[in-house]
């Protein structure tokens, strides 16, 4: 069992602040790392596997600080997000080169079992040269799990893998999850940590947004208030019938024409839009949802987090 | 030292295109030896090739390129975390770097100038065991130095070039006290103690400085390099 610990920790280079005071822990089990791109997912996933000491603060393994510190490689795996280079190598060797420098006492065994996990037995005699995207994800994966480490970490993992291995990976990251290992990995693909992780960090901006059980976070992510835009034959008469509807919070006149419409509760509006154009006789040409992008929900999640006065 | 890490130093210099070009250099060397051997007969041309240009250009730019091709490319493309991300010693990661480097330096920089030296003078045998014994001393101090480099700055090969360029070469022959400072000129100057006949050189550092400065260098660099990967830090895109 172990556990990784964030604390009040920072990160900037010259004026720009890629983590800012963002306080963690992340426990046995799968969680997972969830912000845009850009957000300082890869900051923090460095900072928590020793390749890059905090501005200020701390990041600890077991109360063992990370930085400069080599003996905490032998607690964790790691599954950076570059690609490996060692083109030249089979699956196999950088396997068992991975082993052999791990010092396990049969690398050769240690580096089978490995590939097997992964399930890339049949491929590793070939050049990773010759591996596609989701084989050359699995055998990262495969040099990262051959000393049986305690904390797996992985950036962007699902990154340009295709559906069917991503699904594989899944399994075989939540199967390391119920082992009892850490597991954290980071996406900025709303979907991808919901399939995976029971607890999710959310982190935009160098912030910490929010923390805890999907379900809750889901909930806070779609109780927001959503904004259409609607065109008709008759914008002023469909925003008068529209105010008087329960689940519409506010109408605006676009000045070219058009509505803004912030609506409360989705499910109710969708139904009444309609029904509503059509007794007052009017022609709908256009409903545009406009802030469905996965950065106006995060923005909504910083806004509402520092509402509440959280941090 | 990391028999792993050496081993797959080794493949990785054996895997790249660079290495064809390694082993051009000191072919044309020696087959430049032969040409002149053949139409100028015995004696011709011996410092300047063997010197000049074995000494003065091969030796240093195959251990360029070998020393930065052995830690460059995986500390820029970041690769080398999946080195860096076990209990294994910095610097004896360094230290397995500088071995592969040097190793390679010996058999495509320091070894050609024996073959050289014999074909184009094989009456000045001793000449020419006193040149590869400093070529021996050179690479050693180059590799070192190289390797500092590597660890610091993307650039190592830029860098490289204008330390052997503007340094050794132009500065070398303007400015005496630069012999001092001049991994060449250490090399002549230890060759020039161990045969009356290999001397071209009026002003050395005597052979005693020459080995003190090279272990010197050859340690410090080691070191700092392995220092550098302790401190290796990972980017995010951010």
């Amino acid at each position: 069992m172990s556990v990784l610990q964030v604390t009040r920790a920072s990160r900037w280079y010259g004026n720009v602040v890629a983590v800012n005071d963002i306080t963690m822990t992340i426990g046995p089990g799968v969680t997972g790392l969830l912000g845009p791109n850009g957000a300082g997912k890869s900051t923090l996933i460095a900072m928590m596997s020793g390749f890059l000491p905090p501005s200020s603060g701390s990041v600890t393994l077991d109360d063992r600080p990370l930085w400069r510190n080599r003996e905490v490689y032998r607690a964790i795996g790691l599954v950076p997000e570059r690609e490996i280079s060692f083109d030249y190598l089979t699956g196999r060797q950088f396997v068992v080169a991975n082993a052999e420098l791990h010092g396990l006492a049969d690398p050769g065994a240690a580096a089978a079992r490995a590939i097997e996990t992964v399930d890339q037995t049949e491929a590793a005699d070939r050049r990773i040269a010759t591996y596609s995207k989701g084989m050359r994800q699995r055998i990262k994966l495969a040099s990262a799990l051959v000393h049986d480490p305690a904390v797996l970490l992985l950036d962007e993992p699902f990154n340009g893998v295709d559906p069917r291995q991503r699904l594989h990976l899944m399994e075989l990251l939540r199967r390391m999850g119920t082992e009892g290992r850490t597991v954290l990995f980071s996406s900025h693909i709303l979907e991808e940590v919901e399939q995976l992780a029971r607890h999710i960090e959310v982190v935009v901006s160098g912030r910490h947004a929010a923390s805890g059980d999907f379900g809750a976070i889901r909930r806070l992510m779609t109780d927001r208030p959503d904004r259409y835009v609607v065109r008709s034959s008759d914008d002023r008469g469909l925003a008068a019938r529209l105010i008087a509807e329960p689940s519409v919070l506010g109408v605006a006149l676009r000045p070219r024409g058009g509505l803004d419409i912030e609506v409360g509760d989705l499910g109710d509006f969708a139904h009444r839009l309609p029904a509503l154009a059509r007794a007052g006789g009017i022609r709908l040409t256009e409903v545009l949802p406009t802030d469905e992008s996965l950065e106006s929900v995060f923005s909504y999640l910083v806004s509402g987090s520092g509402q509440r006065g959280e941090r | 030292m990391n028999a792993t890490i050496i081993r797959l130093a080794l493949q990785a210099l054996l895997g790249r295109r660079r290495f064809w070009l390694l082993l051009l250099m000191p072919l044309v060397m020696i087959a430049l030896a032969v040409v002149v051997r053949t139409l100028a007969g015995e004696g011709a041309g011996y410092e300047e090739i063997l010197v000049g240009l074995g000494l003065g250009l091969v030796l240093p730019l195959v251990a360029l390129l070998t020393t930065s091709s052995a830690l460059g490319p995986e500390m820029d493309d970041g690769s080398i975390v999946y080195l860096l991300a076990k209990p294994v010693s910095r610097h004896a990661i360094a230290a397995s770097k500088y071995a592969v480097a040097l190793l390679a330096t010996l058999g495509f920089g320091v070894l050609p100038l024996l073959v050289a030296g014999f074909v184009l003078d094989a009456s000045r045998g001793g000449a020419t065991v006193a040149w590869f014994v400093g070529g021996v001393l050179a690479a050693a101090a180059y590799c070192g130095l190289f390797l500092a480099v590597s660890a610091v700055t993307k650039h190592a090969v830029v860098v490289g070039l204008l330390f052997l360029l503007v340094w050794e070469g132009l500065l070398g022959n303007l400015l005496s006290g630069v012999r001092w400072l001049s991994i060449g000129n250490w090399a002549g100057s230890l060759a020039d103690s161990l045969s009356d006949r290999a001397v071209i050189h009026t002003d050395g550092v005597g052979a005693a400085y020459a080995l003190v400065a090279t272990a010197v260098v050859v340690l410090g660099g080691v070191w700092f390099a392995g220092d550098r990967l302790r401190s290796f830090s990972l980017r995010g895109d951010t």
